[in-house]
């Protein structure tokens, strides 16, 4: 039983981040106005919310899982307050940030209509943090992190990443750019 | 009688999510914002909606990435 | 201008002026003293909800722009705070900000009549049972009204807050953005400013110019307003007369003849080629017999806007001026509102084409087109009054438009803008 959950821990955690990887890909790509090919807009923002909670539910379990293994030791204060684990502290340390911060993002994103644009905002450029945090995590403290195949996909993903992350900042981003620099369409 | 789709101009940045959603109300102008085909008397910042777009202006106000949209019902305003 | 009627004088308090010469009666920078001894005491305090039915009788529109009935407003207001399981009382603003660069009459009104300004807000805060007053205007003007403040006790509770000289800085709710946080933009209206404004409550706002006239109409009455100018159109109005000449502000009486307004401000109008007339949100017309009047028929009657007049020689090239104000205006805008933001400068582009002699025959097709594309969507009314004036261009100055079109200017001026 204990070794299902220790691999079922390790499985999840590793889902979660492939799909935080494309929530963040998908939220840039919202960002931009632009629709995904065949895709409208409205349906790139409604796979970024869904993708977004799906990852959110691989997080609880892989957290969920790990806490009810005994191998683990995960102690349930860990889960919340950072870098006070038995086992790597610092690297399990920034998995429990990172879950901070999900939490934080998904509960404004969830409560968008009510707390306003502003603090929805603010929170959620928290995003761009979380994703690298994240990921140091799952290299840092997963058993399988400094493995070939790992490092090959966790290279790819800080490519795609930063990549879009260098899009997000320039100058032609959004769909519209070129008509709001002025000049006659 | 009814109901009416609010834009906040002052939030709106022209996304074009509510254009996609509601293609037979609003249209997209040179910079992306949305523009509504029909007006009343030169207001073009509270679109009519029918009873047949209603579901779909919901969608809409729901998933405005600016919370510029909003649905007002001519019964629960406006009484001078 | 009209001759004193001495039959309806008798029927009228001893002090009440007669003819046009109204607001500024109590002579220049009146103190309370002067103020007092020309146009009598008002007891503010005898004023209760009637009184708007005495403003609906004497048919007083709002002076600041858009000529709206002031009792509507006023009732629509007082109806909100009496409103509810919880009724919030309302506030009362005293609007002086006076951003069109060409209008001096607000500022002019402070100055010299500061008291009939403020007798006009205690008057419309006792009609609406408002529980807080604001004066809003520039910071030069409150220096005034503070002082004016100071010689009476029962205007204390004033409050002054002072106006940016921004365009939009005196559009009704960046006024009461600015009270409430300071930034003068104008706010998104889901819901009337006299249903929800400043903080929530019933808020009136009201030109400076409208309240002086209330101050006057708490005296004398209704009758006595309408005495002057035309049964649509009664009382006076003040405007801001540019030109060739120096600024003059005037009062005229309601439905006033352009062509009087300008011979009292010594432009001959035959040496005009248009005229501007409500100002950078107003219309250009030729100088015919137009009358200055909120409403009428489009051909006789122009509206007066902010109350601006500005005369355009006939050497000066009416396209080359609009689209030195079209550049200005959006400059102005805002910059919260895509469509005016994008549109505006883009109509002004499209304008300093045409003005510049461009000989493109599409350019016309194109600005139409973008005053189309701006009209309607804003927070505030900065693009519908753009377009208006963008589209009275066009149609006015239409030779100037075809002569460009082929690359040449008819007027002296022409092509160096």
């Amino acid at each position: 039983m204990d070794e299902a959950m220790w691999a079922f821990g390790r499985v999840s955690g590793f889902i979660s981040l492939a799909l935080f990887t494309a929530t963040v890909l998908l939220g840039i790509l919202t960002r931009s106005g632009r629709p995904l090919i065949a895709l409208p807009r409205f349906s790139v923002t409604l796979l970024h919310r869904n993708f977004a909670l799906l990852a959110s539910v691989f997080l609880g379990l892989h957290v969920g899982s790990l806490l009810l293994d005994s191998y683990a030791k995960l102690n349930p204060i860990d889960v919340l307050v950072p870098f006070l684990g038995s086992y790597r502290p610092f690297w399990q340390g920034l998995g429990t940030v990172a879950l901070d911060l999900v939490l934080a993002i998904v509960i404004t994103g969830l409560l968008r209509h009510r707390i306003g644009q502003r603090t929805f905002k603010a929170v959620h450029w928290l995003s761009y943090a979380m994703w690298p945090i994240a990921l140091a995590h799952a290299i840092g403290n997963g058993t399988d992190g400094t493995g070939k195949w790992f490092l090959i996909l966790a290279a790819a993903s800080v490519a795609a990443v930063g990549g879009a992350g260098a899009w997000r900042l320039s100058a032609t981003f959004l769909e519209t750019s070129k008509a709001r620099q002025g000049g006659m369409p | 009688m009814s109901d009416t789709l609010h834009i906040d101009w002052t939030k709106c940045d022209g996304r074009g999510l509510c254009t996609e959603l509601l293609p037979a109300l609003l249209a997209r102008d040179d910079w992306g914002y949305p523009v509504s085909r029909r007006s009343r008397s030169g207001n073009r910042t509270d679109v009519p909606i029918g009873a047949d777009s209603l579901d779909a202006a919901a969608d809409a106000v729901r998933l405005c990435p600016r919370l510029a949209l909003s649905l007002v019902g001519e019964r629960t305003s406006r009484r001078a | 201008m009209t001759p004193p009627d001495t039959s309806l004088a008798e029927t009228l308090r001893p002090q009440a002026p007669a003819g046009t010469f109204r607001l500024f009666a109590a002579g220049d920078y009146a103190g309370l003293q002067e103020h007092l001894s020309v146009f009598g005491a008002l007891d503010t305090g005898s004023i209760g909800p009637d009184f708007i039915g005495v403003l609906e009788a004497s048919g007083l529109t709002g002076r600041g722009g858009a000529a709206f009935a002031s009792w509507r407003k006023m009732a629509a207001t007082a109806e909100s705070g009496s409103a509810g399981i919880l009724p919030s009382r309302p506030v009362v603003i005293a609007n002086g900000a006076e951003g069109e660069p060409l209008s001096f009459k607000d500022r002019t009104l402070l100055a010299n009549s500061p008291h009939l300004v403020l007798d006009g807000l205690l008057a419309a805060n006792r009609a609406v049972a408002g529980s807080q007053m604001y004066l809003y205007a520039a910071p030069d003007s409150l220096a005034g009204v503070a002082g004016a403040i100071a010689e009476r006790p029962d205007a204390r509770r004033i409050r002054l807050v002072p106006a940016p000289e921004t365009f939009v800085a005196g559009e009704a709710s960046a006024v009461v953005n600015a009270i409430a946080t300071g930034t003068a933009l104008p706010l998104d209206k889901r819901r009337r400013l006299s249903e929800a404004g400043l903080k929530g409550r019933p808020t009136l706002v009201l030109n400076v110019e409208t309240l002086a006239h209330i101050g006057l109409i708490a005296r004398y009455g209704a009758a006595w307003f309408r005495s002057t100018g035309s049964p649509a159109d009664p009382g006076t109005r003040l405007l801001t007369v540019s030109g060739p000449g120096p600024v003059q502000v005037q009062e005229v009486p309601g439905n006033a003849a352009l062509g009087t307004i300008l011979h009292d401000a010594g432009i001959d109008a035959r040496a005009l080629s248009a005229v501007l007339v409500g100002g950078y949100h107003g219309r250009w017309v030729r100088p015919l017999d137009y009358r200055i009047s909120p409403s009428g028929p489009d051909g006789q009657a122009v509206r007066p806007g902010a109350g601006v007049i500005l005369a355009l020689p006939a050497d000066q090239c009416g396209l080359a001026a609009t689209a030195r104000i079209l550049n200005y205006l959006a400059g102005e805008s805002a910059k919260q509102c895509g469509p005016c933001m994008f549109g505006l400068p883009a109509m002004a582009g499209v304008l300093h084409r045409i003005a510049s002699g461009e000989p493109n025959p599409q350019l016309p097709r194109e600005l139409d087109r973008l005053s189309k594309l701006v009209s309607g969507r804003g927070a505030c009314h900065h693009p519908d009054g753009t377009v208006q004036l963008v589209h009275s261009a066009l149609e006015i100055f239409a030779d100037d438009v075809k002569a460009h079109l082929s690359g040449r200017c008819m007027r002296e001026d022409g092509r160096t803008a």
